[in-house]
């Protein structure tokens, strides 16, 4: 029997404005929904949520669920899992959503935890399809295929959840793109009773301090990058890619062995765990060519790969390979930039 | 005051490392060629614990880790660095778990533990990636959850936690009892401790002792303190509908090995100068830079 409960969103913002992630999730979910002929919903818990459904609809929501409380803004678990949880158990949804940022990570697992439906985290792919029981030989249809790398990004995976309702799936900001459906789509505004889902005895964990900075960097929508791995080898080594990037407009992006040696932020982290990219240049400088980063810079236009092994990896799917050491080639790539660019 | 902390940890194949070794003919990942390692995160976790044990004199920290008997090399790594006692929750009846399958027998095992003010674990695991079981461990034992923590105090039975969000940092109190799962940013492990790593050299579980001679097996059990506990799925009461494959609501459907496609590059040297001019003025001839 063919499932017909909906597909939702858990759309998350900040300042009045819906991130990024939920906006590319709304995309996917919109197509999906398509697919599965039910409706694309979209949740949305906080303060100030004035005409925010207007920002939802352009990407296809047929439902925008709102639940105003101040008690919600900013997010804290327990409190946002209550309302999801106990609306959830309500309308029942076949798909959830959700950004795997530091909101969906916290949420997500708990509101699964809670309702024994699966979750699959950081899917890099979401598609329909049909499955068949491997020991029974029973056959479901339109089963929400949770595509991810796993272990290390080495293989791929694709993840079903056969029984559990509702399939639940999280994905990077970046990974699916996000698109305007129609500019004039209008659906449903549900405005939910905060009373009737907030659990008063949720609010156990207290914000005392927060900082929120916006980001200075942005290597997401970067149209060139320089990345550097583990064979930058050093802290310093690193300054010579922030030159390149500077003389040619660039972002400065890393791999995570680079990260978790120290040598730059988490923030420009590329790959399965960071990142995903797909700059018109992108030079990868030192290295290697894990699988979990080039999952997240695959897609580049024109790969440069400056590394003294002439047999790293990454160099496969390189389009020129220069076999050199960084602190050599770099400089020369800055000066015969500056002489040939007018 | 003293504090019951549980450390939840992971012996994990180092997925960062895989060389080409590790890899076998026919492009599948050979796991038994990588290394097992103490779940990086998951030291990060160990050294909050530490860190709360030395401010709260009297302290004691159990490391409880769900995997094969020979996870309790994980446990000794942690005894060796300042942790009191560990136990390895083991069972076939436990294989093939997803995140929600695991975290319902780690929550059985808490319950089992009984005595316990914080649950600290890393964020999550390098084999998986997926942060889950943390926060389903929390809602399991209906406690509250505090994720991205890297900076754990406690005062006046009450934790004071910083978290570092995606977006900026955020500073939070919670009531214990409590379950903090911490980033890798934070303080790295401190290294084994020389006296310590005496101490409990021969710190083993049951099944352990069982292959030990019989001199070391006579002086593990003269030292209580060298015994380490090893729980099956019924010590702790686990629903045997709950465990494993049973109890996993998400099934792998396929498994592909990733094959990126290879591209025809052009190969310059590092010191041919003028190979490189032309490539710097071919990027800008085609407005890729500049």
């Amino acid at each position: 029997m063919a499932d017909i409960n909906n597909l939702i969103v858990y759309c998350e913002y900040e300042d009045g404005k819906v991130a990024d992630i939920s906006l590319e999730l709304l995309t996917k979910g919109r197509s999906l929904a398509t697919k599965l002929g039910v409706k694309l919903e979209a949740l949305v818990l906080g303060d100030k949520l004035e005409g925010i459904e207007n920002q939802l609809f352009p990407y296809g929501a047929d439902v925008v669920y709102k639940v105003e409380d101040s008690r919600l803004y900013p997010y804290t678990s327990q409190p946002h899992a209550s309302v999801v949880i106990n609306l959830f158990k309500e309308i029942k949804p076949q798909v959830c959503l959700m950004g795997a940022s530091s909101i969906g990570r916290d949420l997500g697992p708990r509101v699964s935890s809670s309702l024994h439906s699966g979750l699959t985290a950081d899917c890099t792919s979401l598609e329909i399809g049909d499955h068949t029981d491997a020991k029974t030989g029973k056959e479901y249809h339109n089963l929400l295929y949770q595509i991810r790398p796993a272990f290390g990004g080495n293989i791929v995976a694709t993840i079903v959840n056969p029984d559990c309702r509702p399939q639940m799936a999280t994905v990077r900001e970046g990974v699916m793109k996000k698109e305007i459906f129609d500019a004039n789509y209008k659906g449903e505004v549900i405005n939910l009773e905060p009373e009737k889902y907030i659990d008063p005895a949720s609010f156990v964990v207290k914000i005392i301090d927060r900082h929120i900075e916006k980001s200075k960097i942005n290597i997401k929508n970067a149209s060139i990058i320089v990345a550097g791995g583990y064979g930058v080898g050093s802290k310093e080594n690193f300054d010579l890619l922030f030159q390149l990037a500077d003389t040619l407009g660039a972002e400065v992006g890393a791999s995570r062995a680079a990260v978790d040696a120290g040598f730059t932020e988490h923030e420009r982290q590329i790959g399965q765990t960071g990142v995903t990219v797909h700059p018109k240049l992108y030079i990868a400088c030192g290295i290697s060519g894990q699988i979990q980063h080039i999952a997240g810079m695959q897609d580049s236009s024109i790969i440069i790969s400056i590394n003294n092994d002439p047999n790293a990896p990454i160099n496969a799917i390189a389009d020129y390979v220069i076999t050199g050491d960084i602190e050599d080639v770099l400089p020369k790539l800055i000066k015969y930039y500056k002489k040939n660019s007018k | 005051m003293s504090l019951n902390i549980v450390v939840l940890a992971k012996q994990v194949p180092d997925t960062r490392n895989v060389g080409k070794d590790a890899m076998k003919e026919d492009g599948t990942i050979n796991r038994s060629a990588l290394p097992a390692i103490f779940n990086p995160e998951d030291l990060n976790a160990l050294e909050q614990a530490l860190q709360l044990k030395e401010t709260n004199p009297g302290s004691k920290i159990t490391i409880l880790t769900m995997g094969p008997p020979r996870a309790a090399e994980i446990i000794r790594e942690a005894l060796y660095r300042g942790a009191d006692t560990g136990i390895v929750l083991t069972d076939r009846a436990f294989a093939g778990a997803d995140t929600l399958a695991t975290s319902y027998a780690l929550s059985a095992a808490i319950r089992h533990i009984k005595d316990f003010d914080i649950i600290i674990g890393g964020r999550q695991a390098i084999d998986g990636d997926t942060a889950q079981v943390g926060p389903q461990v929390a809602e399991k034992l209906g406690l509250p959850q505090v994720t991205y923590a890297e900076e754990v105090k406690i005062e006046n039975g009450k934790a004071t936690i910083k978290r570092r969000l995606e977006s900026g940092v955020e500073t939070v109190e919670a009531p214990l009892p409590l379950v903090v799962t911490v980033n890798g940013s934070a303080t790295p492990c401190r290294p084994r401790n020389a006296r310590l790593l005496q101490k409990y050299k021969y710190a083993v579980t049951p099944s352990e002792k069982a292959t030990l001679a019989p001199e070391k097996a006579k002086l593990v059990e003269t030292r209580e303190y060298l015994n380490l506990y090893e729980w099956s799925a019924a010590e702790v009461n686990a629903d045997p509908e709950q465990i494993g494959l049973a109890g996993s609501p998400t099934k792998v459907k396929g498994i592909v090995n990733v094959v990126f496609q290879a591209k025809e590059s052009k190969r310059i040297a590092g010191k041919d100068d003028a190979a490189i001019e032309d490539l710097v003025k071919d990027l800008i001839a085609n407005h890729t830079i500049g």
